[in-house]
């Protein structure tokens, strides 16, 4: 079992009940707007407490309320690629990308900054500023930042929705090799039918329960 | 004219030294508390934070006369502070350009906290998010995304937190007197000179080169503010 998942998240005056149990490979996020597919990924972070239940990943437990069990976002390793990207505006393309390389433990990093580029293509943009990307290249780096900090699993929150047609062509194929080649579990947003049945290994339907 | 020129004598210069002193002193001084209750009125939510709130902001709107007393009160020669401060740091406040600093930086404290909290809040927390998710802990976080992304404002709060303890009178003359060389700085000399028949001259001077300063820490004020504003958008 890749993620184990079983969370009650209160949003305000919402309760949202997330439910993911998964082999590994891809596991795609399906539900309708609003449901709270962000929230989870934010709840498998470590960005937002649930008020109650377990989320446990590759059989690490990273929460679970009846053990009293809650590792701080920095101790989960997870590689989170945020729908919005959040580079760091101030830092370059480099620093970025290695800004979860400095802060992961020699043994956690499986991937090293000159494999990362050639993996990505990104090698041209080292010293660019992140504004000065296109949204193709900046959605590359923000996968790159990711994969260098050394993660167990990754977080993928509707990766292709910023990118024209030309773009989407040009990045799922690099999904699908971190999917097979790195063989990373990971748990990914998307509204697009097509490209789910592209790249998911297992689909899970939200706030059907 | 002639008694103009020169604009900065010997007199003047130790005038205008002093001042940059008390200025220099009060606003290093100021950053760090000023920075954290900026970062705890931006951040955090606690029983009277209003209360925190207008306490900071008192010396804006309160006479400054009475800020003045207030601080003769509690680090006065009888004040609970004041024996504290002598006593165990050494540092003695009355008719000395400690006190004359100390009182600056109540002054200028609000205007400070008003800035740097402006530029805290204009952080995007989504950014401390992700570094946290890329194994930064709450501390690294706060040094390599909250502290460089607000610099240029905290910046700009600390040079209009100078040119406001730069003009600091009211006080200032109530909580340390009027002690040329000690306590007497540009605005509290140009209120001597106005009272000597033959001080016009001394006057014009000192009041130039109070403009000359305010008008250099504005504009450096306004250019850090900007840059701020360019380093604000995210992608």
């Amino acid at each position: 079992m890749s993620f184990d998942i079983s969370v009650t998240l209160v949003r305000g005056k919402r309760t949202i009940h997330g439910h993911v149990a998964s082999p590994a490979g891809l596991t795609a996020l399906v539900a309708p707007s609003g449901a709270g597919k962000t929230s989870l990924l934010d709840a498998v972070a470590g960005l937002l407490r649930p008020a109650e239940g377990h989320i446990t990943v590759g059989g690490r437990t990273l929460f679970d309320s009846a053990a009293g069990i809650d590792l701080p976002p920095e101790a989960r390793r997870c590689g989170y690629v945020f729908q919005d990207l959040r580079l760091f505006p101030h830092r370059t393309v480099r620093d970025n990308l290695l800004f979860g390389w400095h802060r992961a433990r020699p043994e956690h990093r499986w991937i090293g900054l000159d494999e990362t580029l050639a993996f990505l293509g990104i090698a041209h943009l080292l010293e660019r500023r992140p504004d000065t990307l296109s949204g193709g290249e900046a959605q590359r780096v923000a996968l790159g930042r990711a994969l260098l900090s050394g993660p167990q699993f990754l977080l993928m929150d509707e990766p292709l929705s910023s990118l024209d047609l030309a773009r989407r062509a040009e990045i799922v194929p690099v999904i699908a090799r971190i999917r097979d080649e790195l063989a990373l579990p990971i748990l990914y947003v998307s509204h697009d039918p097509a490209e789910i049945a592209g790249l998911a290994t297992t689909t899970v339907r939200l706030g059907l329960d | 004219m002639p008694a103009i020129l020169p604009l900065v004598g010997p007199e003047e210069w130790a005038i205008v030294v002093l001042s940059l002193k008390v200025s220099g002193v009060a606003i290093a001084l100021t950053l760090p508390p000023a920075f954290a209750l900026a970062w705890l009125l931006a951040r955090r939510s606690f029983p009277g934070k209003i209360l925190l709130d207008a306490l900071v902001h008192l010396p804006l709107v309160v006479p400054p006369v009475v800020t003045g007393w207030l601080l003769l009160l509690a680090f006065g020669a009888n004040g609970a502070a004041g024996r504290y401060f002598a006593e165990w740091l050494g540092i003695d406040f009355m008719f000395r350009w400690t006190g004359a600093a100390l009182a600056s930086a109540v002054m200028a404290l609000p205007l400070m906290v008003r800035a740097i909290r402006i530029s805290i809040e204009g952080v995007d927390r989504r950014l401390e998010a992700a570094a946290r998710t890329l194994g930064a802990g709450p501390w690294r976080t706060f040094a390599a995304i909250t502290l460089p992304l607000s610099l240029p404002g905290v910046l700009a709060g600390a040079v209009l937190g100078f040119a406001r303890s730069l003009g600091e009178f009211g006080a200032t003359i109530t909580f340390v007197s009027n002690v040329p060389g000690e306590t007497q700085t540009l605005p509290l000399a140009i209120y001597a000179a106005l009272q000597r028949p033959d001080g016009e001259a001394m006057v014009t001077r000192l009041a130039v080169i109070s403009v000359a300063l305010s008008l250099l820490a504005l504009v450096a004020s306004e250019a850090l503010a900007r840059r701020a504003g360019k380093d604000r958008h995210v992608l």
